[in-house]
């Protein structure tokens, strides 16, 4: 199953279960043609450009009792309705002093390598995971993009469900395809097309997944880069390094003791983040391991500046597979 | 690199020269086929916004601005940045990403800036408003009876920034000129079915004089884009110019509303299978809130192809037919036009690609 058909098959089966969840956003009536065959208008809502009303609405719309999934289609459109976000969604259940929780998925395509620009290709999970009252999912596999989005619309509170455009093969043929069959793009197969099993299990929010065993270094990322980290431990094994890389699935809630766990017995991290470098899930996972008193050598992957618009230059801004591998062969270097 | 900027469309004010007028619009529409040309061979990532059929609202206002005046502009600034006068080798190799571009490869088709032409665009909806307020103000600070002109489609009608723009113009009295391009598609969706009210009374509830005009016609465009560049200048405030048109190429290329009705055969084979099964999918919407999905989507489609057939909404094409009367002097023009345009190809010596996708 594709990693798209597998949120849509998630969604579908939560929208079949209970009535009170709703789809609200941008295009979904072209975007999600199929779940509006099967339920209907009322319950796959077309809005306007109007980002900050639809997300705002939806805030109470979830405080008042439905279960809204609402799209603002690229992650990087969120700035537009930042507000119902930062100062609302996120601040609810608290500000009631835990009356009222906020059961909203908000859903959006993010992440580069298909040359678009830096205002439609950003990842900003670290920027979204800086605020309180906010889980921010970010699934690699179809497997995870189902059990994930059940989960996200079971919580009781508001969920940033962040779908990478080069695991979403729709994305990737809206934004970046267009219909030509001249042009490709680094797709990881194994995060595009994967089994999902039949009765959907449900990682839970905040449990991360090892996807490599290894011994000498951890690499921890999310999305894309857990497949280009996988790439990078599998070349660098030919040259005798055995790296362990860890998916956190989650970035909010972050799985720490996977993470401690890890770098005890390795030493070494490396974070691969497609989000920018300076005050996010990188640094964040290096005090981790401080604050639990873990000595070990570290280095990250990054983006580095704006996403450059040329597909070259960009290719070198966000991580990439030669930028993981030179990284892990420093420690050994040094 | 210093950016080689040429004025060669400025117009004159009295009436238009509807020769020069065609002249920007004829220049705008064979850069982008050329560009379309290159995105379709795959030398141009990402997404693509023409603003093929957008020609005449351009054309007709850009023809009233003069140097200082600024530009702020949405995903579609290649037209109005090439009758601007910007050095079309340079934009080319901007939209080809080459570190020698416009913006030295950084920005994209959808990230245009020229400073010396007071120019930024945005791929945010809505957002070219509040940038026109702020080169307006500046304006009235630092460069008298200058102005600013801020151009959107009808989907950005429904973004709070532009709405709140227009106030703050009006209550600060600034020379922004805010241009609406109505091709009646927010993306894929149909404006009509996601907007309330009339948008144009919705620009005069905030004090906003509202021109409406056919954007298909250049000469019209012209008439109301005089006045109301004329107000902002002499400090009459702000107002709105509400131009229809269609966009050719759809939204971006590669539009799906579009493929569908140019290449029926292939999308509904893509189409059709998911979308039956869904529909007989068992735990789901009534039948009736089904077969009204059905209808949602084929309305969807109708409507599209409806609008895309009609050559008489090309307003190059439109212009043209007037034009015919000098045969001789229509035929050098173009082909001037044609030889600029293709010296482009030939400077970077680049092949045209098939500007269709055929």
């Amino acid at each position: 199953m594709t990693f798209a058909h597998a949120i849509e098959e998630a969604i579908g089966k939560a929208m079949a279960e209970d009535p009170t969840v709703v789809i609200i956003g941008e295009d979904v009536h072209l975007i999600r043609v199929n779940l509006l065959a099967r339920f209907g208008p009322s319950r796959v809502l077309a809005a306007p450009i109007s980002e900050a009303a639809f997300v705002g609405a939806s805030v109470t719309a979830a405080m008042a009792g439905l279960r809204p999934i609402v799209e603002v289609m690229l992650v990087d459109f969120i700035g537009v309705a930042m507000d119902a976000v930062l100062n609302h969604a996120a601040k609810v259940r608290a500000f009631s002093g835990g009356q009222w929780t906020v059961p909203l998925v908000i859903r959006a395509a993010c992440g580069g390598g298909y040359g678009d620009g830096g205002q439609h290709m950003q990842s900003l999970w670290g920027w979204l995971a800086h605020i309180p009252g906010l889980t921010v999912v970010v699934p690699s596999t179809p497997a995870d993009a189902a059990g994930l989005m059940l989960a996200s619309i079971q919580s009781d509170d508001p969920v940033i469900y962040l779908e990478h455009k080069l695991l979403a093969d729709y994305w990737l043929e809206f934004m970046g395809i267009g219909g030509r069959s001249n042009i490709q793009f680094d797709v990881p197969e194994e995060g595009a097309k994967g089994n999902v099993p039949k009765f959907m299990s449900e990682p839970p929010i905040g449990k991360a997944a090892i996807r490599s065993h290894g011994t000498d270094v951890s690499i921890v990322s999310v999305g894309v880069g857990v497949h280009q980290a996988l790439s990078a431990a599998e070349q660098l094994s030919e040259k005798g390094i055995s790296c362990e890389v860890i998916d956190l699935r989650t970035v909010v809630p972050v799985d720490k003791d996977t993470v401690i766990q890890s770098v005890s017995k390795t030493g070494r991290l490396v974070v691969v983040d497609e989000d920018y470098r300076m005050f996010g899930l990188s640094g964040e996972l290096a005090a981790i391991g401080l604050e639990n008193g873990l000595h070990f050598k570290y280095k990250r992957v990054c983006t580095e500046s704006t996403i450059p618009y040329a597909h070259n230059l960009e290719k070198q801004a966000i991580p990439n597979i030669e930028r993981i591998k030179q990284s892990v062969l420093n420690f050994f270097d040094e | 690199m210093q950016e080689k900027v040429s004025f060669s469309w400025s117009f004159g004010h009295n009436d238009p020269n509807i020769w020069n007028l065609y002249g920007a619009m004829y220049k705008s529409r064979l850069f982008e086929e050329l560009v379309a040309g290159l995105w379709h061979k795959g030398e141009i990532t990402g997404e693509m916004h023409m603003g093929m059929g957008e020609e005449g609202i351009c054309a007709g206002v850009i023809s009233h601005l003069e140097d200082g005046d600024a530009m702020a502009l949405d995903h579609r600034g290649t037209p109005p940045l090439i009758m601007r006068g910007v050095d079309p080798v340079l934009l080319l190799k901007e939209l080809l990403g080459r570190s020698d571009g416009l913006c030295k490869g950084q920005g994209g088709h959808m990230h245009l800036f020229s400073k010396e032409l007071l120019s930024a665009s945005s791929g945010i909806v809505g957002a070219s408003g509040p940038a026109a307020v702020g080169f307006a103000l500046a304006a009235k600070y630092l460069r008298p009876e200058k102005v600013a002109v801020a151009f959107f489609g009808e989907g950005a009608m429904n973004q709070g920034m532009l709405m709140e723009a227009f106030n703050l113009a009006f209550v600060w009295c600034l020379p922004v000129v805010f241009v609406c391009k109505d091709n009646k598609w927010a993306i894929t969706t149909e404006s009509k079915a996601v907007t309330g009210g009339s948008v144009t009374q919705r620009a005069e509830s905030f004090g906003l004089p509202v021109y409406e005009v056919d954007g298909i016609d250049v000469e019209e465009v012209w008439n109301v884009a005089g006045s109301a560049i004329h107000s902002a200048r002499s400090g009459a405030g702000p107002s709105l110019i509400y131009a229809h048109c269609v966009h050719l190429e759809g939204h971006f290329l590669g539009d799906p509303l579009l493929d569908m009705s140019r290449k029926p055969m292939k999308k509904l084979k893509e189409m059709t299978g998911p979308l039956v099964k869904s529909i007989i999918r068992l735990k789901g919407g009534s039948v009736k809130e089904r077969s009204a999905s059905l209808k949602l989507i084929y309305d969807a489609v109708k409507k599209n192809t409806q609008d895309q057939v009609s050559h008489k909404k090309d307003p190059v094409q439109f212009l043209r037919e007037k034009l015919k009367v000098d045969e001789t002097r229509l035929t050098a023009l173009e082909n001037n036009i044609k030889s600029d345009i293709n010296s482009c190809l030939e400077e970077l010596n680049l092949e045209q690609g098939d500007s269709w996708g055929k």
